[in-house]
C-alpha cells in the first residue's frame, strides 16, 4: 500500500468502558486529501473513534497511524502539532474570549518563543504575533467572518459559532481535519453552506477530512468515501452510494436490527 | 461612542488602543508620582497599602481572573514572600537581591503547589489550596526559630546601591515601582501565546488541549508566576508593616486577596486595582465613620469583617462583574447619553450549569 | 492493658470528634449533590445551631429535649430562608463565585452572633455533662462522648428512612440527580432546594447540640466547618457514607497526631489529611470519576 492510500490508518481500534464495548475491531484507511465520512446511528461510536484519535480517550486495542507515523499514545497536546485538527460535536469555543482570540488559541501550536521572552514581549514576540495575526485574518477572509472579529463568542449566534470553530481548527493549518457532526444544529442553508465550506477546504487547501456526520444529504454531497459503523463494528465501507444502499445499512437505521448499545459510550 | 480605526495588525499590540488612553495613563502616572509632595504622611501610607495588595491582586488575578484556577491559599504566598526578603535582608543581602530573591523563592513553592494540583479543577482546588494556606499559616506561626517567634520579625530597612528606602514615602515609591512593573509583565502575558493558553484553559480544557496546550505545563506557569507576583508583593508588605507577625498569614487575609479580585471584576486587571482600593480603604472608611453612626452601629466589634461579607454578598449576587463592570457600564451609558438602551445594562437570565465535568 | 485502654479511650475520643466532622460533612454533601454549591459557612450554621440551642435552653431554662428540638428547627427555618433569600438568586453564576459568597455570609453570620450574643465563650448543662458510662472491664468513656456517637448514628438512620423511604426524600434524590428531569416530573425543584438546605442547616444544628457538652459555644467554632472539609473531600464529596467515615478518619487521625507526635501536629493533621487525599486519591473514598462528553 502506498503512502497516499494509508494517508491515516487505524487498525484493530477497540475501546471498552467498563462492560461496554463502544468500538471493537475497526480497521480504515483514509487516502490523502478525501473527504472519508463516518455515519452510523447514535451510540454507534462514531465521537469514540475520534475521541481516540485526539487521544482524550486511549484506545483498549489496536493502532492509530498518521503520515507514517505511530500516534495510538502520543500525549494529548502534540496532535496539533502534528497537523490534526478537529471541532467538537457541541461546541467547545472559549467562550469569554473574542472571535480573534479564538483563532489565535489556534495558532498555538505553531508558536514557539519562550515563555521568558513573553514575558517582555520583545521583538521576536511582537513579529511572531503579527505573523500569527495575519494567518488568522486569511482564515477569517476564507469564512467570511470579518463582522464579527472582536465579539465574544458568547454573544454570537450559534451557527456562527459552528463556524468559528472550524476556522479555529483551520488556523492549526492542519493537514488532517476532524469534524464531529459539522451540521448539527444548523439549518438547511447553513448545512448547505456548511459543504460548500468542506469542498473548499478539501480543494483550495488541500486538507484531508475525517468526517462523522448523521445528515445524509451533506454526507453524499461531500464524501469520497464512506464507513458505516454500528455498535462499534463496521457494517460497511464504500462510496456513499454504495454504502446507503447496502442492506445491512439499512436494516441498522430502519430496524430489524437489535437495539443500538448504550448511549454511554458517544 | 467613538470608533477606532486601525489601519495595522501591529497597532492591535500597542498596551494602549489609542493617543487618548496613553494621555490619560500618563497623566496618572504624574500625579501619582507627585502625590508625597503634596499630601501627607498619612495618605501616603494609605496609598502604599493599595499598592501593595494590588500587587498581590495582579498576581492572583492572572490565576483567577484569566487562568480560571482558584487559590485560596495566596497568603502563604503572601507570607513567603515576606519572610523571604526580611530573613534575608537580617542576614545582610542587599535588597536588590533579596527582592527578587523573594519573588523566584515564591514562584518555586507555586510551582510545588502547583503541580499535584494539576489534575484538580474548581472546587478542589480552592479546598486543596486553603488546606495548603493553612499549613504555611500554621507552620510560620509555629516555627519559631524562623520567624522570630511571639515577638515577630522586623524588617530592616531596603536600600538601593547606597539610596535608603526609607519612610512612608520610600515605601510607596517602590511599591508603585514594583506595580508598574508587575502590571507591565502582566499585560505583556496577556497578549502573548502564553496569557491566551490561559484563558483557553478557564474557558475549555479539553479544547485548549486540542489546540496544542499543554494543560500541566502552563497551570504550572500561571501558579509559579502568580505566586511569584504575590511573593514581590509579600516583600513590599513587609517593608509596608515594618514589621511580620507571625499569625498575620492565616486564612483570614487569603480571603481578603480573592475578595480584591472578585468585588473588582474577574478578568481584568483594572479590577485588581479597583478591588485592591476597596480592600485598603474599606477599614479606613469604616474608622472614620465609627463616631457618626447611629445606635452605637459603629462600635460593634464585628463591624469590619460583616461590612466586608456584606459587600462580598452584595457584590456576588447583584453585581457579578465586580466594580470594573460597574465601571464600563458607566461608560458606556456616558458614552451613549442620551441614546443608551435599557437594556444593554439588564443582565440576561441564568441557569444552573454543572461544573462536575469540565 | 492500661495503654490499651488508654488507646481505645483515644479512639473514642477521635470517633466522637469525628461524628461531629462528619455531620456537618454531611451537612456540605447533601447541598452539594443537590444543587453544586459549595457551603463554605456550613460551620456558621453550626454555630448558630449552638447559639440557638443555648438560647433556649441555658437562658430561657427550657428541657434540653425540648430546646434540642427547637434549635434544630430554627436552624433548619434559617437554612429554608437562607436559600430562598440569597443562595437561589445566584444560581447559574460559576461554582466559585459561591464559594466567595459563602464565605462573605459566614464572616456576616459571625459578626451577627457576636453582636446578639456576645464573644464570650458560653455553654449550657446536659444530661450528658460530666457523666460517664461503665463498660466493664476497666473501660469507662464519658457520657458526652458516646451520647455523640449514639445522636449520630440515630440521625443517619432517620436520614437514611427520610430519603429512601418518604415521598419527599426520593423528590430531593430526584432532584440531585437530574434537575431538569426534575422538574418535568412535576417536583417543585426550587423549594426542594430550599428544604435541602433546611435539612442541611438541621443537621447542623443537631452536630453543634450534641458538641456542646464536650465544647464551648463561641462565634468561632465555625472554623470547625474546614476539618469538617477534609471529612467531605476524603469520604469523595459527593457520597453521605463518605462524609461520615471520612470525618471519623480525620477525628481518629488527628487524636493520635496529637498524642504521639510533635505540639503542633494536631492543629495540621486535617489540614495535612486534606492535602493528602487530594493528591493522591482525588475522587477520594467513595467517589466516583465521571468524564466530560465531547
Amino acid at each position: 500500500m502506498s503512502q497516499d492510500d494509508s494517508y491515516f490508518a487505524a487498525r484493530d481500534l477497540s475501546m471498552r468502558f467498563g462492560g461496554i464495548r463502544a468500538v471493537e475491531g475497526v480497521t480504515f484507511d483514509v487516502r490523502k486529501g478525501e473527504v472519508f465520512s463516518i455515519i452510523g446511528p447514535n451510540g454507534a461510536g462514531k465521537t469514540t473513534i475520534f475521541n481516540m484519535i485526539s487521544r482524550i480517550y486511549t484506545p483498549s486495542g489496536g493502532s492509530l497511524h498518521f503520515a507514517g507515523q505511530d500516534i495510538t499514545r502520543i500525549a494529548p497536546h502534540r496532535i496539533a502539532g502534528l497537523g490534526i485538527a478537529r471541532t467538537f460535536q457541541n461546541i467547545e469555543l472559549f467562550s469569554h474570549a473574542t472571535l480573534l482570540q479564538n483563532l489565535l488559541i489556534g495558532r498555538h501550536a505553531h508558536s514557539h518563543v519562550p515563555i521568558l521572552s513573553q514575558l517582555a514581549f520583545l521583538p521576536s514576540v511582537r513579529q511572531a504575533e503579527i505573523d500569527h495575526r495575519r494567518k488568522a485574518e486569511e482564515v477569517i477572509e476564507f469564512l467570511g467572518l470579518q463582522r464579527y472579529r472582536d465579539q465574544l463568542i458568547a454573544n454570537l449566534p450559534y451557527g456562527v459559532r459552528k463556524v468559528v470553530e472550524l476556522g479555529r481548527a483551520l488556523c492549526i493549518e492542519p493537514k488532517l481535519l476532524l469534524l464531529d457532526e459539522p451540521s448539527s444544529g444548523l439549518n438547511v442553508e447553513e448545512t448547505e453552506e456548511m459543504g460548500f465550506w468542506i469542498q473548499d477546504i478539501q480543494k483550495d487547501l488541500g486538507i484531508t477530512i475525517i468526517m462523522v456526520e448523521h445528515d445524509m444529504k451533506l454526507v453524499s454531497a461531500v464524501s469520497n468515501r464512506v464507513l458505516a459503523l454500528n455498535q462499534g463494528r463496521i457494517l460497511s465501507m464504500g462510496t456513499s452510494a454504495q454504502v446507503q444502499s447496502d442492506p445491512e445499512v439499512i436494516r441498522a437505521y430502519i430496524g430489524g436490527a437489535p437495539e443500538p448499545a448504550k448511549e454511554a459510550a458517544e | 461612542m467613538r470608533a477606532m480605526f486601525r489601519t495595522s495588525y501591529a497597532q492591535d499590540l500597542l498596551l494602549a488602543r489609542s493617543p487618548a488612553a496613553w494621555g490619560w495613563y500618563g497623566l496618572l502616572m504624574l500625579v501619582l508620582l507627585a502625590i508625597p509632595h503634596v499630601l501627607g504622611e498619612f495618605y501616603v501610607g494609605e496609598m502604599a497599602g493599595v499598592f501593595v495588595f494590588a500587587i498581590a491582586g495582579v498576581g492572583l488575578m492572572l490565576l483567577i481572573g484569566y487562568t480560571g484556577l482558584v487559590s485560596l491559599g495566596h497568603a502563604a504566598f503572601l507570607g513567603i514572600g515576606a519572610y523571604t526578603n526580611a530573613i534575608l535582608l537580617t542576614k545582610g543581602v542587599p535588597f536588590i537581591f533579596s527582592l527578587p530573591a523573594a519573588g523566584l523563592l515564591t514562584a518555586l513553592f507555586g510551582v510545588l503547589i502547583g503541580i499535584p494540583t494539576l489534575r484538580m479543577s474548581g472546587l478542589y482546588l480552592a479546598i486543596a489550596t486553603l488546606a495548603f494556606g493553612s499549613i504555611v499559616g500554621i507552620v510560620l506561626e509555629k516555627w519559631h526559630g524562623l520567624t522570630g517567634g511571639f515577638d515577630g520579625l522586623a524588617v530592616p530597612t531596603p536600600a538601593i546601591f547606597g539610596y535608603v528606602i526609607e519612610g512612608r514615602t520610600g515605601v510607596y515609591y517602590l511599591s508603585l515601582a514594583i506595580l508598574v512593573a508587575v502590571l507591565l509583565v502582566a499585560m505583556n502575558i496577556l497578549r502573548s501565546p502564553l496569557g491566551r493558553a490561559m484563558v483557553a484553559i478557564r474557558d475549555s480544557e479539553i479544547s485548549a488541549q486540542s489546540m496544542g496546550i499543554h494543560l500541566a505545563f502552563y497551570k504550572t506557569v500561571a501558579f509559579a508566576i502568580s505566586a511569584g507576583i504575590t511573593g514581590l508583593a509579600g516583600a513590599a508588605y513587609g517593608h509596608y508593616t515594618n514589621y511580620l507577625a507571625p499569625d498575620g498569614f492565616g486564612i483570614l487575609l487569603s480571603i481578603q486577596l480573592v475578595t480584591i479580585v472578585f468585588i473588582g471584576g474577574l478578568g481584568s486587571l483594572h479590577g485588581a486595582i479597583f478591588g485592591a482600593i476597596f480592600i485598603s480603604m474599606l477599614p479606613q472608611a469604616i474608622a472614620l465613620s465609627r463616631d457618626s453612626l447611629p445606635f452605637g452601629i459603629g462600635r460593634l466589634p464585628g463591624l469590619e469583617p460583616s461590612l466586608f461579607g456584606i459587600i462580598l454578598v452584595l457584590v456576588i449576587m447583584f453585581e457579578p462583574a465586580g466594580i470594573n463592570g460597574r465601571w464600563l457600564k458607566a461608560k458606556r451609558w456616558f458614552g451613549e447619553f442620551p441614546l443608551h438602551r435599557r437594556a444593554a445594562f439588564r443582565r440576561q437570565k441564568s441557569y444552573a450549569k454543572s461544573e462536575r465535568l469540565r | 492493658m492500661d495503654e490499651l485502654v488508654r488507646l481505645l479511650q483515644l479512639a473514642i475520643n477521635g470517633t466522637a470528634a469525628g461524628c461531629i466532622y462528619g455531620l456537618v460533612a454531611l451537612g456540605f454533601v447533601l447541598i452539594y449533590k443537590a444543587t453544586e454549591m459549595v457551603n463554605f459557612a456550613q460551620g456558621e450554621l453550626m454555630m448558630l445551631g449552638a447559639f440557638f440551642a443555648y438560647t433556649f435552653i441555658g437562658m430561657w431554662g427550657l428541657n434540653y429535649w425540648a430546646g434540642f428540638a427547637l434549635a434544630i428547627a430554627a436552624t433548619a427555618a434559617f437554612g429554608y430562608a437562607l436559600d430562598a433569600v440569597v443562595l437561589r438568586r445566584v444560581i447559574g453564576q460559576p461554582q466559585f463565585a459561591v464559594v466567595m459568597l459563602t464565605l462573605g455570609l459566614a464572616f456576616i453570620f459571625r459578626a451577627v452572633a457576636g453582636a446578639v450574643w456576645g464573644y464570650d465563650s458560653v455553654g449550657f448543662l446536659t444530661p450528658f455533662t460530666n457523666k460517664v458510662a461503665d463498660f466493664g472491664g476497666g473501660v469507662i468513656l464519658g457520657q458526652d462522648n458516646v451520647s455523640i456517637i449514639v445522636g449520630t448514628v440515630i440521625l443517619c438512620a432517620v436520614l437514611y428512612v427520610f430519603f429512601s423511604r418518604t415521598p419527599l426524600g426520593i423528590a430531593m434524590q430526584a432532584s440531585s440527580q437530574n434537575q431538569l428531569a426534575a422538574y418535568y416530573m412535576g417536583i417543585p425543584v426550587r423549594t426542594v432546594f430550599s428544604l435541602i438546605w433546611a435539612i442541611s442547616a438541621g443537621v447542623s444544628a443537631v452536630a453543634a447540640v450534641l458538641l456542646v457538652p464536650v465544647s464551648m459555644i463561641d462565634v468561632n467554632m465555625g472554623i470547625l466547618g474546614f476539618k469538617a472539609f477534609a471529612a467531605a473531600v476524603l469520604g469523595g464529596f459527593g457520597s453521605i457514607p463518605g462524609a461520615l467515615v471520612g470525618g471519623i478518619i480525620v477525628g481518629i487521625t488527628e487524636q493520635f497526631a496529637g498524642r504521639f507526635l510533635p505540639a503542633g501536629s494536631m492543629e495540621l493533621t486535617s489540614n495535612i489529611v486534606l492535602l493528602g487525599v487530594l493528591i493522591v486519591w482525588p475522587q477520594g473514598l467513595f467517589g466516583q470519576v465521571i468524564r466530560k462528553r465531547v
